[in-house]
């Protein structure tokens, strides 16, 4: 075992987390129907005849479920089945119409595939199991409807891909970061919107504790964990709940729990007896999904560059570090405004720093968005551009960096001018400063002679004091030399 | 002939005479309702809507007289109740959807109405497609015009009885394990299920959703063919099991035919395969020889019979009793009481209301099929039951393709007895499932199957002679059905209750 794992235990136990991802696709209709799957709506004006499941009604598979599908097998370098099977999960419940959800059992559309992050510095890879397609159920609303319920089948039908990974996670903060690796996945390919207050985007985290080298404990599912926050929590809850339980000489029992955000605790929603026998069997009102090696090729040729090639280019073409490069690459908007930026400067470092550094600082503070950035590519560009020629220091760029995002102006240029921030240029001019400084620091001067470095940083501090700060503090340096010498 | 006979006419008959505008679409479909009505003791019907009839008749007679010849035009026809319907009730003859009513048409009834027909109202059937003897019908049982003490078959019981007693030109009727064929045969009609696919299932109440078709009851082989070729094309956008198959004419090479008359052997070089197992111990003497009376007039039209062999064909019982109620009690969960349909008036709790509602919206024979089929996909059972059915339909299906290799249609029985009394078999359902025996293989193999008029055995009841036909060879056994009825008579046979 190495060293990395055992320092993961939680009080000498290994954590084991699996995750299963309902992800709503962003497809226009629904998975079998032709209703509009817009949130919001008022209630069953968003369900047709089949999502109804009224007598005679027939499901017909929305084609662009099954693109967005093959996309996400693209992006993960799984296999796309050229044949999978829709089957029928068979229970009763008031909000799921036709006494059955159509979804993808033994065979399913996307098989394997592995999503690969960052977690402090250390390359992580989780492996898919499986992504399926499936249609969502509708909604029991028990308010307003006083001893009763009411139903809206507005969501029913709503197409779902179900992503489900090995348990291969082994601290509850990696599987954080896988879940944040694959919501950015699924949002950058565009096949959801990644929305987690909406339910877009909803995991189930399989928990189980195990001590060092025994087989994998009992799970249990913690469900519909919508944000990552409360993900956190809950898995952390549920790790010293189960770790409490074996220590105190209780077993695990295989359980479905659910996170309650206010206690920050979970709890038990059902055991293992009461799990339904679902009587899954292929669905004879859907022929097998077909999808032919020129449907998967076409798509490949027409998907935009995914993150992790994108990364991989940063590094090679750019020289930054992986970890820069997976930085740069957490959103397609923030990748694009970095290119943006380097491609105007022709800086791509300088532009990896500011864009990771000050503006990402500044988003953050005002919990902003990239595209919502006050300060754009362009003027970012620019900036970086006079940092490199040496008209301004990195301290008088961030002074107009700030102008820029204050609204103080627009011109970069009309900016350092304003506030007299450019570097003197001109050597006779900066000569005459240092000679002013030496002939003012004899004593200074005596101490580089005989080799304090100390002396001579002094003498630099000097001249950049006498020049007003505008003197470019390497030329400083390289005249100080020249004359010291 | 008198407006007084207009029943007596089938639909090419009728079409002919709307047509030529010697009588109208409105006097047609009023002499319909008006037998009906007379007949209502037969039990065909469970719903009549004579202003909707009346106005789609009125519809059609301004199309005849804005000039528009089509061939169906102003005929009239009635539904079975698992063809759901704007303008009338659908309940699929269960409790549990008494006085449903659906937003929008069947495809099938769509179409037909689209190529002018006009619709009489809907008829009884068992319960939800399930049964053969019409008997599970929970709202009253079917009578054989020809005897009214015995069963016109099932499930698409009211809509053979309604042809078979003249009440109706034509019906539409559904075919899951025989369930056109045989009530066709036991009530002296012509019925057709088509290959699985080839007509939109999109709006029939289903059943076993991998076996149910529609298909047309009439009078005559050209009749049926009329209507298929109204009734069948792709609906893709509608039905993902429906044929990518362009829709067909069936009925013009008929008409044709009859046009030739030709003492010329029609049929010469059609080779008739006859399986050993549909001519065993198992099916009645009468039966049998009305069959093989049939078949001699085949080979006098030139075509030979042949030898051959289904081996399977007993294992098709219990195959299609496990994957038609696998199939069924998934099919049946959507009648929960939760939206539509029958929901108890009482009850504590959401489980005791699906419970009670559905005890007291399903019959017998429905309750019995969800639970076996409730069983059969259970966990531990599923492979044992379902699956292993799944696999041997697989050969099922290739027997038939060996066969088909030594002929090009296969002939036979469609009912191992004639009708029997109403009664009868509803102590022991296994006696009624057996009695599908003929029907069912070619039903879990997919393949267009009829019934054909082939005489009359004991008790003077009508018998069909059933052909069935490799995939999409609709055309081929129409065809084959309809030199037959040139040359025979069987088809025009009416019961006393039909004058």
């Amino acid at each position: 075992m190495s060293n990395t794992t055992k320092s993961l235990l939680v009080h000498g136990y290994e954590v084991v987390i699996g995750f299963e991802t309902h992800t709503q696709l962003t497809t226009q209709s629904k998975l079998f129907s032709r209703a509009p799957v817009a949130f919001g709506a008022e209630p069953n004006t968003q369900a047709s005849a089949v999502d109804f499941a009224l007598p005679g009604a027939l499901p017909v598979m929305n084609k662009g479920a099954v693109q967005r599908a093959i996309e996400f097998g693209l992006a993960v370098n799984a296999h796309i089945a050229e044949k999978s099977i829709f089957a029928r999960k068979n229970y009763f419940y008031p909000d799921l119409p036709k006494g059955y959800q159509i979804s993808q059992f033994e065979i399913p559309v996307v098989q394997g595939g592995v999503v690969e992050f960052f977690l402090d510095g250390e390359k992580k890879s989780v492996r898919l199991v499986r992504a399926h397609l499936e249609e969502d159920a509708g909604k029991s609303l028990h308010e307003d409807f006083i001893g009763m319920s009411g139903i809206d089948l507005n969501r029913a039908g709503t197409p779902l891909l179900e992503i489900v990974t090995e348990p291969d996670m082994r601290s509850t903060a990696e599987a954080v970061a896988y879940a944040k690796e694959l919501h950015k996945i699924v949002t950058w390919i565009g096949i959801c919107d990644g929305n987690m207050q909406e339910g877009s985007f909803r995991c189930d985290a399989n928990v189980s504790v195990r001590k060092p080298g025994a087989p994998l404990g009992t799970r249990r599912e913690i469900k519909n964990l919508n944000s990552f926050k409360f993900m956190q929590q809950a898995m952390d809850y549920e790790v010293r709940w189960q770790i409490e339980q074996i220590e105190d000489g209780h077993a695990i029992q295989q359980a479905t729990v659910l996170f309650d955000p206010d206690t920050g605790e979970t709890r038990s929603m059902r055991s293992k007896e009461d799990a339904a026998d679902y009587r899954y069997f292929p669905d004879p009102d859907l022929p097998p999904l077909v999808i032919g090696r020129d449907w998967v090729e076409r798509t490949r040729a027409e998907m935009s560059e995914l993150p992790r090639v994108m990364a991989a280019r940063f590094v090679a073409d750019y020289g930054l570090s992986e970890y820069d490069a997976g930085q740069l690459t957490q959103s397609k908007a923030v990748a694009a405004y970095f290119e943006a930026v380097a491609a105007a400067s022709k800086q791509p470092k300088l532009a990896s720093n500011w864009v990771m550094g000050e503006l990402s600082r500044r988003l953050n503070t005002e919990e902003k968005s990239i595209d919502a950035s006050s300060v754009s590519a362009g003027q970012l560009a620019s900036l970086i551009s006079r940092i490199a020629d040496g008209t301004i220091s990195n301290n008088a760029a961030r002074q107009v960096f700030d102008a820029l995002w204050n609204g103080e102006g627009q011109d970069v240029d009309a900016l350092i001018e304003a506030k007299g921030l450019k570097q003197m240029s001109d050597t006779s001019e900066l000569e005459k400063i240092i000679d002013e400084v030496l002939a003012a620091n004899a004593k200074n001067v005596e101490e580089v002679r005989t080799g304090n470095a100390k002396a001579f940083n002094a003498l630099v501090g000097q001249a950049m004091k006498a020049s007003k700060g505008k003197a470019n503090p390497a030329q400083v340096n390289t005249l100080l030399k020249q004359k010291l010498a | 002939m008198s407006q007084q006979d207009l029943h007596a006419l089938g639909v090419a008959e009728l079409a002919a005479r709307l047509a030529a505008g010697s009588v109208s679409s409105v006097e047609v479909t009023q002499h319909f309702l008006s037998r009906i009505q007379q007949h209502n003791s037969l039990g065909a019907f469970l719903a009549t809507n004579p202003d909707a009839s009346l106005a789609q008749a009125r519809a059609a007679d301004a199309r005849l007289a804005a000039g528009e010849r089509t061939p169906l035009l102003g005929v009239p026809l009635a539904h079975k109740d698992v063809f759901v319907t704007r303008d009338f009730p659908t309940t699929a003859g269960s409790r549990m959807l008494e006085n449903y009513r659906s937003p929008f048409d069947a495809t099938v009834v769509r179409q037909l109405g689209s190529a002018g027909m006009v619709t009489l109202g809907k008829l009884n059937c068992d319960e939800f497609a399930m049964g053969s003897g019409n008997e599970n019908s929970a709202y009253q049982p079917v009578q054989n015009p020809w005897d009214s003490s015995r069963v016109p078959g099932g499930s698409s019981g009211g809509s053979a009885a309604a042809v078979a007693a003249r009440l109706v030109p034509a019906a539409t009727g559904t075919d899951t394990g025989g369930s056109i064929r045989q009530p066709a045969s036991l009530t002296g009609i012509t019925g057709i299920k088509p290959t699985y696919g080839r007509c939109s299932r999109y709006g029939m109440v289903a059943f076993a959703s991998s076996l149910d078709q529609a298909g047309p009851m009439a009078r005559s082989a050209l009749d049926c063919a009329l209507l298929l070729s109204a009734m069948a094309g792709p609906d893709l956008d509608r039905d993902s099991t429906s044929l990518d198959l362009p829709a067909v004419d069936y009925a013009t090479d008929l008409i044709a035919a009859s046009a030739q008359q030709t003492g010329t052997k029609p049929l010469k070089g059609l080779r008739i395969g006859l399986p050993t197992q549909f001519f065993g111990a198992g099916c009645a003497p009468d039966v049998l020889a009305a069959v093989r009376g049939a078949l001699a007039e085949f080979e006098k039209l030139g075509a030979t019979l042949v030898d051959v062999s289904l081996p399977l064909t007993e294992l098709s019982i219990p195959v299609y009793y496990v994957i038609a109620p696998a199939e069924a009690s998934s099919n049946l969960s959507r009648f929960d009481g939760v939206r539509y349909g029958h929901r108890a008036a009482h009850y504590t709790d959401l489980t005791d209301m699906y419970k009670k509602s559905r005890s007291e919206g399903f019959g017998d024979e429905a309750t019995r099929r969800i639970m076996i089929g409730t069983y059969v996909l259970s966990h531990g059972y599923y492979d044992a039951y379902y699956l292993k059915a799944q696999k041997i339909r697989r050969l099922i299906a290739q027997d038939f393709q060996t066969a088909f290799t030594q002929c090009d249609v296969i002939a036979g029985p469609v009912s191992p007895t004639v009708a029997w009394k109403i009664g009868e078999k509803s102590a022991d359902p296994v006696a009624s499932y057996l009695a599908d025996i003929y029907t069912l293989s070619s039903s879990l193999a997919g393949l267009p199957g009829m019934s054909v008029p082939a005489g009359f055995g004991a008790g003077g009841l009508p018998v069909g002679l059933q052909l069935i036909g490799n995939y999409f060879k609709e055309a081929q056994l129409l065809g084959a059905a309809h030199q037959f009825q040139l040359a025979t008579d069987w088809h025009q046979k009416a019961p006393g209750t039909a004058t």
